[in-house]
């Protein structure tokens, strides 16, 4: 092969993906960049976040204040150089997004608003109303429009990433439509494929969050980090699991337990006021209130529902002009989907699987440590976001580093080789196994490996676990590994089965990192509770976990220190 | 793979439908909408009449008077009630729809849609009263 | 015995059904459920070969519009109907070719949305060091509900005219390009106008108003054509009358 199809192929056409094809297109248009990706570029689960982007702008801010409320409230986890490029590039993204069109609320003179968030001990965050996922993603998107440069591979399926010559140099992908399977090559493959909340069965991700680019360069050999961190959102409607946003409290939502009282007082998060008090009680960090709600589960203070126990959130006080300027999208959320109105009733909530902190294993420049693969957004760990991420830092991760990786991989791309010959062998052994998954029949069905690993997953790697728990998790997770999937549907015409069941497969590799990872860190840190090491262990575990797959074989755990440069280890204390 | 007649392998086979012509009865709001639609015949009817009118008046008294009484034969007249009715409606709906077309603002405010329609039947109503006023007192 | 709900679906696949053809089948009756739950429901547990787009799952991604009882509806967003009858019918949505069972290819509408220019067009860049464009609220308001868009389609299938003129550029890539023009940070009206006033552009629409009825996302299409008729005609007025100074 002389030349590959693309110089930049980017997996994914999330905030992560489309920020990277600008990135790209600006930078170099002779570049030929493509953007490949399951589900129309819209429709990428970036569409669905509320809350907002948090970057330094008010007069009484300052990026070390940024800095050290993502450091506390990622438990000392996070990678201190990384935070502080990144909340100093921060600003500079929300302002390019302005700058393409992105409709952030303003105040009334015309200047960016900025609302409190959970964590965060001044108001900075950005936000498009209760819609910023949904402004952020199409304002991108329509902003790609414009470059010729960028090509794009609408609802095309990555299935395998080619690496020959330890590096990698393209991919295998099925286009959905027709069920043709192809090598697409190109210098340099950025994964911005998004987070995998998929393996849980409660969770606020859509169905396509799956984890498949963390998958993609686990088998081709990158390391993934940090995947015991797995974060809860505390609010999250029964059943669906569709998210209340952070901001509801931000405004000044109450959450009460059955009694109606303001529980989070009782578990170190402050003393009570009526107007939201930053850093304190129902802006606390999110792994703390998930925990309190177990908590006050133990005790008998939650409320029993069809779908598990529930607390309540109260935004009544707020009044209905409150709510329809600055929560429009969660009043309509409450009414379409649970029948019933904030301006008058209680939301019913619960903690609900949200965010995967950890990821593929990058540098700051979203470098993996294999030549020619680069990630970014949720799919990847920098790490900024550590043990605990605070609402509102991922969406300008998403800028900040997909940018950075789309000027990392161009660069690269200049100077590299073409593709090996032993990539189009690679191609071929790939088309075999797909077709062969294609035609399988009487296995189990696909629904019923997933809903045993989910619940796998939750029961044994929830909120709090324990060796016993993550154990018997494994030992589900292998067993369900082994099992053969079958179809019903043999056809190539845009076969969801199919893709389902190589979603599938992707999760449960998830599933099996994020377990011996748990299993492994026997501390207690941000999001990963061990009951039976309940305390900070800085001694032995100031470090990242990184795992790597075996084939066959239990993953392989190593650990990398943490880099801290100007914040050492401390208490992480709200509301006092 | 099986093999259908017509598929062939990797190659999108759409199903392309096709509209029926029946389509304007399948909901009675894409039904209302073909009424508003053909009332703009009778518009045309309307202007037609207006500008015969027109016409026998350059052609002279005697072609005046001629066409007048053609005018108030009963068929005629009957035929006239039925322009005025739908050329009603078509007037009506289209100011309606005025609202959605202008969006106008004061200052800074924007004016609610209920008063630009009010604004388009108030100046319809002086037209009419400016007309009636010159055909009664000049005619 | 559960209460149990009727569907009949839509199927058609090049390879094994070439005859379109409505299948029937039978879940059971839960008050929380959509009509998505339900679709599901029979892929999980009846026949995995039942094929549908989906995602977020909260009326945000645009994804799932189906036909539900012949009205275009988001299915993740449509509860099911309880003690109905009469089967809930569900078809892909009109005037979109089908590429299987409730699958519709919508290439077209990709293809018109990038040539009605939406993004930001100004003749004058300003450096990010500026900082942001000011916009005041009131700004905002003028473009906001047509930023709304989730691209789902449900208005093209509400829209005779682009069922019967394919070429038309339809209610969403108009709202899409209006909502440009009026945002206050934005300069290329005039490059937009060749497209959006050429006759498969707003003088296609004769104003049915379906797309606004349909539109889950009160971005109401309808005035935003005709909004743009009204800026069209009196450009080309002011053409006629000062054809120089008009721009
Ligand atoms: C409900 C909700 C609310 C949130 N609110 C906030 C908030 O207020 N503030 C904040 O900062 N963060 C928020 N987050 C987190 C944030 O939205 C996500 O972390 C972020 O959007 C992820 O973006 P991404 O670009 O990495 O991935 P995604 O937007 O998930 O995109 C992934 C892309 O990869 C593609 N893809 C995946 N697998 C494949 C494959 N195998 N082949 C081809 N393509 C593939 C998909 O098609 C998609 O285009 C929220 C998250 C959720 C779920
Ligand atoms: S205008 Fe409304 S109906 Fe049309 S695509 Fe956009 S959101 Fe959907
Ligand atoms: S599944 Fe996303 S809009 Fe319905």
């Amino acid at each position: 092969m002389d030349s590959p199809a693309h110089d930049v192929l980017i997996l994914g056409g999330g905030g992560a993906g489309l920020r990277a094809a600008i990135a790209v297109a600006q930078s170099a248009p002779e570049l030929r960049v493509a953007v490949l990706s399951k589900v129309y570029p819209m429709r990428s689960h970036t569409v669905s976040a509320e809350g907002g982007a948090a970057g330094v702008v008010a007069k009484d801010d300052s990026l070390d204040e940024h800095a050290y409320d993502t450091i506390s409230g990622g438990d000392w986890l996070c990678d201190q150089d990384a935070v502080e490029s990144f909340v100093r590039a921060a600003p500079q993204e929300l302002t390019q997004l302005e700058h393409w069109g992105c409709p952030w609320s303003r105040d009334a003179s015309g200047h960016i608003a900025v609302r409190a968030f959970g964590g965060m001990r001044k108001m900075r965050t950005w936000f498009a109303a209760d819609k910023t996922g949904f402004h952020l993603l199409h304002t991108l998107f329509q902003t790609t429009l414009q470059y010729d440069s960028i090509h794009r591979y609408d609802e095309w399926f990555a299935t395998r990433l080619l690496i020959d010559d330890g590096r990698v140099q393209g991919v295998v992908a099925i286009d959905a439509s027709t069920g043709r399977i192809q090598a697409i090559t190109a210098h340099a493959v950025i994964l911005c494929t998004g987070g995998c909340g998929r393996v849980f069965p409660f969770t606020t991700n859509a169905n396509i969050k799956n984890g498949d680019g963390m998958s993609l360069a686990w088998r081709a050999g990158a390391p993934l980090k940090d995947m015991e961190f797995v974060q809860y959102h505390p609010t999250g409607l029964p059943f669906t699991g569709i998210l209340i946003t952070e901001a509801a409290r931000a405004e000044g939502g109450y959450l009460i337990n059955k009694d109606g009282y303001r529980y989070l007082q009782d578990y170190d998060l402050g003393t009570p006021q009526l107007k939201p008090v930053l850093r304190s009680m129902e802006l606390g960090p999110r792994d703390r209130l998930s925990q309190a709600f177990v908590h006050e589960q133990a005790k008998g203070r939650t409320i029993p529902s069809p779908h598990g126990d529930i607390v309540h959130l109260d935004l009544r006080h707020l009044g209905e002009d409150v709510i329809n300027a600055r929560l429009p999208f969660i009043r309509e959320l409450c009414l379409k989907y649970q029948n019933l109105d904030p301006v008058t009733e209680l939301i019913p909530v619960r903690p609900v699987v949200h965010y995967m902190m950890g990821g593929v294993h990058t540098n700051n420049e979203g470098a993996t440590p294999l030549p020619g693969l680069y990630a970014a957004g949720e799919v990847a760990c920098v790490s900024i976001n550590g043990a605990n991420r605070l609402g509102s830092n991922s969406l300008p991760e998403l800028l900040v580093f997909g940018a950075r990786a789309g000027l990392a991989a161009a660069d690269y791309a200049r100077s590299a080789h073409p593709p090996s010959d032993h990539v189009e062998a690679q191609a071929a052994d790939e088309i075999r196994r797909l077709h062969t998954l294609l035609h399988r029949k009487g296995g189990r069905r696909i629904a019923d490996i997933r809903v045993r690993m989910q619940s796998a997953m939750e029961s044994g790697a929830g909120i709090f676990r324990d060796a016993k728990t993550l154990c018997d998790a494994a030992n589900e997770i292998a067993e369900l590994q082994s099992a053969d999937v079958s179809l019903d549907d043999h056809s190539l015409t845009f076969n969801t089965e199919w893709i389902a069941a190589l979603e599938l497969s992707f999760m449960l590799d998830v599933a099996q990192a994020i377990v011996h990872s748990a299993l492994s860190r026997e501390e207690s840190r941000g999001a990963h509770q061990r009951t039976d090491f309940p305390a900070r262990d800085d001694s032995r575990y100031l470090a990242h976990t990184l795992i790597y797959h075996r084939h066959g074989d239990a993953p392989r755990v190593d650990y990398l220190p943490v880099t801290i440069t100007r914040w050492p280890p401390g208490q992480r204390v709200y509301g006092r | 793979m099986t093999s259908h007649s017509g598929y062939t392998l990797h190659h999108p086979q759409w199903l392309r439908r096709r509209v029926s012509t029946w389509w304007w009865l399948s909901r009675w709001r894409y039904f209302k909408f073909i009424l508003r639609e053909i009332t703009s015949v009778f518009v045309a009817a309307a202007v037609v009449l207006l500008l015969l009118y027109v016409a026998a008046l350059r052609r002279g008294p005697d072609a005046l008077i001629a066409f007048q009484s053609w005018l108030s034969r009963p068929p005629i007249l009957a035929a006239s009630a039925v322009v005025f009715f739908f050329t009603l409606i078509h007037s009506i709906t289209w100011f309606n729809l005025a609202p959605k077309a202008m969006k106008v603002r004061l200052g800074n405010i924007p004016v609610p849609p209920a008063l630009i329609a009010a604004g388009h039947y108030f100046a319809w109503l002086v037209i009419s009263l400016a007309l009636a006023w010159i055909i009664l007192t000049g005619g | 015995m559960p209460e149990l709900v009727n569907l009949e679906v839509f199927r058609y696949s090049p390879e094994h059904t070439p005859e379109p053809r409505f299948q029937k089948f039978q879940v059971p009756y839960n008050k929380e459920w959509v009509v998505l739950d339900a679709l599901n429901y029979i892929k999980d547990r009846t026949d995995g070969s039942l094929s549908f787009r989906w995602s977020c799952r909260m009326g945000i991604c645009g994804s799932c519009g189906v036909l539900i009882n012949g009205e275009p509806k988001l299915s993740c967003a449509t509860f099911l109907p309880s003690k109905s009858s009469k089967p809930i019918r569900i078809e892909p949505l009109r005037h979109f070719p089908v590429i299987r069972d409730l699958i519709v290819h919508i290439g077209d509408f990709m293809t018109k949305l990038k040539k009605v220019k939406p993004w930001i067009i100004r003749t004058n860049e300003s450096p990010l060091s500026e900082g942001e464009f000011l916009q005041t609220p009131d700004e905002m308001e003028r473009y906001h509900q047509f930023s709304h868009c989730i691209n789902c389609m449900l208005c093209y299938a509400a829209c005779p005219i682009y069922g019967l003129d394919p070429l038309f550029a339809g209610p969403a890539a108009i709202a899409l390009a209006q909502r440009y023009n009026n945002d206050s940070r934005d300069q290329g009206a005039a490059r937009r106008m060749p497209i959006l006033s050429s006759h498969d552009g707003i003088w296609a629409c004769t104003f049915v108003g379906e797309c606004t009825q349909v539109c889950p996302k009160h971005v109401d299409p309808a005035a935003a054509i005709q909004q743009y008729k009204l800026t069209a005609a009196l450009h080309s007025l002011k053409s006629v009358i000062a054809p120089r100074g008009a721009a």
